[in-house]
């Protein structure tokens, strides 16, 4: 078997400890959201990439992908599938050519039904098992239960856990509340690194994305994600911009490196581009790697396939000559 | 491909060049690469010394092009002649499908435009592409829906003639495009030339033109530098000049035309005020000098280039800039991961370098961008602190990349800081409290505000200066006008000469001697010389005497305008229209009073009088109702924000009324200019000042602020030149009988570029609609403003 890389246990920064909650840094918050929008439409035309660097930059894209499936119809068969698809993202003889046979992507996402599957599928690489949590995609259980789901999946082998907030609380401004409830999800997590899902699309203004941001960081969380991928509204490049620009305040007020997971709705080569100029452009190059930058993603890799394809050969590829997931 | 050039990309993470193809370019430039012509009356004339081209990166030669020199100017305007000839006969439709073919055609080559502008003017391809080229698209079709609709919208005006246009090197097409559109909707004919620097795009629009089917002679471009500029504002056939250069240039232009009939649009330098309040999305407003000083290059008469930051976030400011500023990356104006490229030449290069070394010998402290290609016409984008309004940084026009950093304290001292200047030109205002904004937004001198936005415009919302920067409006219903005149215009004859008259008596009118004095600040002033002025009726008879002003009587006056201003202008539309009603009702009281003065004075019939004094009456209340319903416009431009159209006033304004008419005169004038917010100065009628001064009485009981019209009597010819070279005052009119005071107005008022209005010497009839339209008067009475206020808050 191939020897398998990822940097997802390697993190070359301090993981977040979180802060008090500082309700005046919440207080100092201003988003302008036409002026972000006129600021987002610029990062896909100020920068590009072409031939190699195009096919370097798709090819980072992959190692940061959370494959991930979140179907009510999962199976164990499903998931091993899947699995498959993580250890060998895009087809060998491509990878080869490319110079780069070793690659993985980031991480594996699932329910927690699936979380020792995955986990077992994995066995002898060093892909991550990721486990939505928290009475995913609403966040409504009982407390009790969101707690102990995140203490199953860590048991399970679970070693992220995407956690949902309650958006009523970030609806109703009670942000002591959202503190409490993130920094408790967080203790629960153990050495699993979370990844707080603020779910963007429910959220109603820029404001509350700014600021659910900024508190689920307060709180401890290793990630911030747009999305659950059942709201109405994806991740999308405003979004991301404004939670990016959080995690740079919290960097410049606490000295902790936040990590970013934009999902639901990424699935063309060239939508993920922008995301990474977004994260390179604002934040640097360090948040183009898997440990601190994250896809929520399926159908995107096979586009990149395609894509990597086209680059090796010259021809226009189609995607029933890649592999499934 | 290699495999490990993957591979290291994959560890770099860099993005590599991009390169815009230019194989299309070219071509284009290898099929002139004998020399480009003049196009004039549809054809291409081949003339003049020739001079060559250069892109900027690198020094290559892209072609040569040719300087029009008298000949070829004198042909272009015979040109003109005919294609105006043409133009005019058609109808609103058939000219609105020119300008609808001009637009799509530009459209279907849109990319061979963007790629020579870039090569031609050292901007990036990204911006020439999705900026210039677009919003100069746009442009076109919105001007044909004015071409549609402008017998409609603008029935009392028509075309001026022939208008040369002048335009800069900063923005080559989009420039000719902001200027050839709206002349050509309002059925003119155009001569332009563009900047000897770039002139590529100008002829690829030529040829646009042939494709179009534009009839000859209606567009015409010329090459050269500016000596050519020279001939064309010279040129006794055309009619009107608009120009958009440098603010020397400007006064220069505004000087050599004066006196000659000849309207003009200005649209000069700026130093315009970025400013941050401390609720600002801060992280936006950074992203807002990046487009508002690193857009192109810097090179943008609009360019926010003085960042003024409340000190509270001023060092989060800087830190934050700072960083931004180190994402920038200069480069190949062709490669499409570059933010900025080249400015247009060495000189260009050099006049930034030597300004911003001056600044930092003079105690400023540099930060600039560290990466920077060596060779090639590139400027680092630069920041400046510890500058201060005392330094020549601060004050002059760097037209370069470079942001000048003061601060203040409370909103009052950053409008104060923002007006600290000789321009007006745009202002940047960052505060996410949308009652600050918009208090703030009135207050600062210029012709346009973009709220929490930078740099933005659209064929629909109106552009230009206030001050120093220039006059006129390009864009919108407001700039239409520039390019109209009133129809009533070429129907006046010279008004007459004023003869002089030997006193031989003194009227018998019953009535105690007097001599009337001054008005200035409310207050009857004596002339400061203590001489006084005979005001003699036609058979020589003294009426009354007037006091003789001076020099030091205008500076009293202007003073004492100056400082009634921002209240007069400040309060409610509907208290200034109860002052002008009760004006007016005041004047109904005393109207036989007034009517028999005009009768002692001018020795007209008593029916002639009292016609005078009920228009004047009726004229007065005009003015009142107009107060409130004068109003701007809303923009709304293809983007999410809107664009306040406001019609703000301009400031003291300095009047000479004609000589006839000395009630009817003096209402007439001073009337729109008070309803609309402005204070006056007010020279009446020369030879019958007495209506005017026997006005005040009506003024100081009528509840009219002190100072918002003050009246001096005396000579025509000498009060004007104190008038116009007056550096306080805002505006001068001249409805003087004398035609050399038209050109003085406008020769002397370059000190501080006042906007002048004047009458060339040509007489109106006040009595008749027709020739007065009130709408004109109120718009000479105003200048519009767009603030531009950008909306959005659920995602």
């Amino acid at each position: 078997m191939v020897e398998l890389h990822t940097i997802s246990d390697n993190h070359a920064h301090k993981r977040n400890e979180g802060t008090e909650l500082n309700l005046d840094w919440i207080d100092d918050i201003y988003v302008n959201l036409n002026a972000v929008e006129r600021r987002t439409k610029t990062i896909t035309t100020r920068r590009a990439v072409k031939k190699a660097n195009q096919a370097a930059w798709l090819l980072k894209a992959v190692t940061c992908i959370d494959l991930t499936t979140l179907s009510g119809d999962d199976t164990v068969e499903r998931v091993k599938r899947l699995c498959n698809k993580a250890k060998f993202p895009v087809s060998r003889h491509l990878l080869e050519e490319l110079g780069l046979p070793n690659i993985t992507t980031g991480a594996i996402c699932v329910y927690h039904e699936m979380v020792e599957t995955a986990v077992k599928a994995l066995e002898g690489t060093n892909i991550p098992v990721a486990a939505v949590s928290t009475g995913f995609p609403h966040g409504l259980s009982p407390m009790s239960t969101k707690l102990a789901e995140i203490k199953a999946s860590v048991k399970a082998g679970a070693k992220e856990i995407d956690i949902v907030i309650t958006r009523s609380h970030v609806l109703t401004q009670n942000w002591q509340a959202l503190y409490d409830e993130v920094k408790a999800y967080r203790e629960a997590c153990g050495d699993a690194h979370l990844k707080s899902i603020i779910a963007t699309g429910e959220l109603a203004t820029m404001r509350n994305v700014a600021k659910a941001s900024m508190i689920s960081m307060m709180a401890g969380a290793d990630f911030i994600k747009t999305s659950t991928g059942k709201e109405s509204t994806n991740a999308n490049l405003n979004v991301s911009m404004i939670m990016v620009r959080m995690m740079r305040e919290y960097l410049e007020q606490t000295g902790f490196k936040i990590g970013y997971k934009p999902a639901g709705g990424i699935s063309k080569a060239k939508d993920i581009l922008g995301y990474q100029f977004l994260m390179k452009e604002e934040l640097g190059n360090e948040w183009l790697q898997p440990d601190l930058f994250r896809i929520g993603a399926s159908s995107l890799l096979g586009d990149i396939e395609r894509q990597l394809e086209h680059f090796v050969t010259g021809r226009y590829s189609a995607a029933n000559r890649h592999p499934i997931g | 491909m290699s495999a490990n050039q993957v591979k290291e990309i994959f560890e770099t993470m860099d993005y590599g060049v991009a390169m815009e193809d230019r194989s299309e370019a070219d071509k284009w430039l290898k099929s002139h690469s004998k020399g480009f012509k003049h196009f004039i009356g549809g054809k291409w004339i081949d003339a003049g010394e020739e001079f060559k081209i250069n892109n900027p990166e690198n020094g290559e030669i892209l072609g040569k092009a040719k300087a029009a020199d008298k000949e070829v100017i004198d042909m272009a305007v015979t040109s003109a002649q005919a294609g105006l000839k043409t133009w005019q006969g058609l109808s609103c439709f058939e000219r609105a499908k020119y300008l609808y073919a001009i637009a799509r055609l530009i459209q279907k080559n849109a990319r061979l435009f963007a790629v020579l502008e870039s090569l031609d003017n050292g901007k990036s391809i990204r911006e020439t592409r999705d900026a210039d080229i677009p919003t100069a698209i746009r442009h076109f079709y919105y001007h044909a829906g004015m071409a549609q609709i402008l017998d409609k919208e603008f029935k009392d005006y028509e075309a001026i003639g022939i208008v040369g246009q002048i335009i800069p090197w900063n923005f080559p097409f989009l420039m000719l495009a902001w200027k050839i559109a709206p002349a050509i909707a309002a059925g003119n004919a155009v001569i332009l030339k563009p900047a000897e620097e770039t002139p590529l795009t100008s002829i690829l629009f030529a040829e646009i033109c042939v494709e179009a089917g534009i009839p000859d002679g209606v567009i015409n471009i010329v090459q050269g530098d500016g000596v050519t500029g020279g001939l064309i504002t010279e040129h006794k056939d055309i009619k009107k000049i608009a120009f958009t250069g440098s603010t020397e240039i400007g006064k220069l232009i505004r000087k050599n035309t004066a006196g000659t009939g000849k309207t003009l649009t200005l649209e000069l330098g700026g130093k315009s005020p970025f400013i941050i309040f401390d609720d600002a999305d801060i992280d936006s407003a950074v992203e807002g000098i990046v487009d508002s000083i690193w857009f192109n290059q810097g090179e943008v008469c609009c360019a926010g280039s003085r960042l003024l930051v409340q000190e509270g976030v001023k060092d989060k400011v800087i830190t934050k800039l700072t960083t931004r500023m180190n994402k920038l990356r200069l480069g190949s104006p062709l490669d499409k991961t570059i933010d900025m490229g080249t400015v247009v030449n060495d000189t260009q290069l050099k006049r930034i370098t030597d300004m911003v070394n001056d600044a930092v010998k003079d105690g400023a402290t540099i930060i600039q961008l560290e990466n920077c290609p060596d060779k090639g016409c590139y400027y680092r984008p630069t920041i400046l602190t510890d500058v201060y309004s005392s330094s020549a940084i601060v004050n002059n026009e760097i037209f370069g990349p470079v942001l000048t950093v003061q601060s203040f304290r409370s909103p009052d001292e950053a409008v104060e800081l923002a007006n600290n200047s000789k321009y007006g030109l745009a202002a940047n205002i960052w505060s996410d409290n949308i009652n600050m904004a918009l208090d703030v937004a009135p207050k600062i001198k210029s012709g346009v505000v973009w709220i929490n936005s930078a740099n933005l415009f659209d064929a629909s919302c109106g552009f230009g200066g206030y001050k120093e920067s220039g006059f006129g409006r390009e864009g919108g219903f407001e700039g239409m006008y520039a390019y109209l005149k009133p129809r009533y215009l070429s129907k006046l004859k010279p008004a007459k000469e004023i003869t002089t008259i030997t006193k031989t008596g003194k009227l018998d009118n019953n009535q105690i001697d007097e001599t009337a004095k001054m008005y200035i600040g409310g207050k009857q002033a004596r002339p400061d010389g203590n001489y006084n002025m005979d005001i003699l009726n036609p058979k020589g008879l003294l009426v009354g005497e007037v006091g003789l002003g001076s020099r030091k009587d205008i500076r009293n006056a202007v003073e004492a305008a100056k400082s009634a201003y921002k209240s007069w202008n400040n309060s409610a539309h509907h208290l200034r229209a109860q002052i002008i009603y009760y004006i007016a009702e005041n004047l109904d009281k005393r109207s036989d009073e007034f009517a028999k003065r005009i009768v002692d004075m001018t020795g007209c019939s008593a029916k002639d009088a009292k016609l005078e004094v009920e228009t004047s009456i009726k004229r007065i209340f005009s003015y009142g109702a107009y107060c409130d319903k004068f109003e701007g416009r809303v923009h709304t431009p293809p983007m999410k924000a809107i664009a306040i159209a406001m019609q703000e006033s301009i400031g003291a304004i300095g009047m000479i009324c004609p000589n006839e008419n000395p009630l009817l005169g003096f209402i007439s004038l001073v009337m729109p200019a008070i309803a609309m917010g402005n204070t006056a100065i007010i020279i009446p009628s020369e030879q019958y000042s007495l209506s005017a001064t026997d006005f005040y009485q009506i003024l100081e009981c009528s509840d009219l602020p002190a100072g918002v019209i003050n009246i001096v009597t005396g000579n025509h010819s000498d009060l004007i030149k104190t008038l116009a070279e007056h550096d306080n005052l805002d505006a001068l009119w001249c409805f003087s009988n004398d035609k050399k005071l038209s050109q003085i107005t406008e020769e002397l008022s370059i000190g501080n570029l006042k906007q002048t209005w004047v009458n060339n010497g040509m007489e109106r009839n006040l009595f008749n609609e027709d020739e007065y339209l009130e709408k004109e008067y109120l718009m000479h009475s105003t200048q519009v403003k767009n603030i531009w206020v950008p909306y959005g808050e659920q995602i």
